[in-house]
């Protein structure tokens, strides 16, 4: 079943089926808006919020997303799979500070 | 052991390397049917050990689960029982602690000295690891042994790590460990990414200057030819393996190199080719804002992940 995926940052949906998650989603619906790093879980770079809708997640790392965040709904858009039509916004990432 | 070493100080090579896992299922199917390596054995805290074909001891990649991806610590064997303890003492005087891990703590695998380089990351010596050999023959060996998986990446090849205290790791590591500057890159003065060998390798361990402490960007597997990478690029496809950048062509080091991920998140590298060390090599330097080319030699610029995606 396919949902809509709402980046609130910007303005812009794409489907997701229950199976795939947002971020290999949005690249196969050739949308951009979610930073991609390894896309398993482990990099972080994905972070996001889902700001209303149901979903399950995979095991993420859990240096990347604390046990606070994940039930605040702070989740890396590569382990997040629709239930529901979602709204999701970007979140400032903990990206560090490039030395060169 | 009779062993001689290119380092004045005895270390051989690159050991192991310990990998934190998510997922244990889909991690050992990757390690194993996607590069190809050799399950080898398991222990009672949920470790798997792999090794690459063709390495001759017991293991050189290990799985562990947790909660959070990266690495663990990397090894390097070392020349002897009688080295590891001159190692010792001079770690010691150099201001490193040392942790001391019994014989048998990973299975196979004799005595482990540990301790944390400036760079925040763990690495350890040891002498001893049971051998197994490759697979064929050591009297009229054949080329390959039958029925490898996958990429049959030859043998785990070397980490590329990032951290804050360049200096103090590449300092450890030229001055107690006897390792070589093959390559670097520097920003005028400052050294921006160390290339080090202890053998005619380009590098058996890297460094990227970076603001965080104990990150993995890679962990680079030996391939035979170019050939073989556009295998593993077949295979990464057919697969729908998560995908960083390549085939293409390092600057630094020369090497060919495909960059995609584990089912963890940390990066991994088919690497063939790159070129050779000597101890009289000069050391080969690539200007900071050449970084694009020294990295991708093809591309001539990074992709947006080399720099910030780590585990």
């Amino acid at each position: 079943m396919l949902h809509q995926i709402h980046l609130t940052h910007k303005k812009i949906q794409y489907p997701c089926s229950e199976e795939t998650n947002l971020l290999k989603a949005m690249s196969q619906s050739g949308k951009a808006g979610i930073p991609r790093g390894c896309a398993e879980g482990g990099c972080g770079i994905c972070k996001i919020k889902i700001e209303a809708g149901e979903f399950r997640t995979g095991k993420m790392s859990r240096s990347k997303v604390s046990l606070e965040e994940e039930k605040a709904g702070i989740l890396l858009a590569c382990r997040v799979f629709p239930l529901s039509d979602l709204k999701v916004s970007i979140l400032e990432h903990n990206k560090p500070e490039q030395p060169f | 052991m009779n062993a001689r070493a290119m380092s004045t100080k005895g270390v051989l090579r690159p050991g192991h390397v310990q990998i934190r896992a998510l997922d244990m299922d889909t991690m050992v199917k990757h390690y194993r049917d996607n590069l190809g390596l050799l399950e080898m054995d398991k222990d009672d805290s949920g470790r798997v050990y792999f090794k690459g074909w063709d390495e001759f001891d017991k293991f050189s990649v290990v799985i562990r689960p947790a909660d959070e991806a990266g690495m663990d610590f990397m090894a390097f064997k070392v020349n002897g029982e009688e080295c590891l303890k001159q190692l010792e003492k001079d770690l010691t005087t150099h201001g490193v602690a040392l942790e001391q891990l019994p014989a048998g703590e990973l299975k196979g695998c004799g005595r482990r000295v540990r301790f944390t380089a400036p760079t925040g990351h763990v690495f350890e010596l040891y002498a001893d690891k049971e051998q197994v050999g490759n697979g064929i023959p050591e009297n009229n060996p054949d080329c390959c042994p039958d029925e490898l998986k996958g990429m049959k990446a030859m043998r785990f090849d070397h980490c590329l790590l990032y951290g804050d205290d360049l200096d103090g790791t590449v300092e450890l590591f030229r001055e107690v460990l006897g390792f070589n500057l093959a390559e670097q890159v520097t920003d005028g003065d400052v050294q921006v990414a160390a290339f080090l060998t202890v053998s005619n390798k380009a590098h058996d361990v890297a460094f990227i200057r970076h603001a965080e402490k104990g990150k993995l960007h890679h962990i680079s597997f030996f391939m035979e030819s170019w050939e073989s990478l556009l295998h593993a690029a077949d295979l990464i496809s057919r697969r729908n393996i998560t995908h960083d950048i390549g085939p293409t062509r390092h600057g630094l080091t020369r090497g060919t190199t495909i960059y995609f991920f584990d089912p963890s998140g940390n990066r991994n590298e088919t690497y063939a080719g790159g070129s050779t060390y000597y101890p009289d090599s000069p050391v080969m330097n690539w200007d900071a804002d050449q970084l694009g080319k020294a990295i991708f030699y093809h591309d001539r610029e990074l992709n947006e992940r080399f720099l910030s995606v780590l585990t």
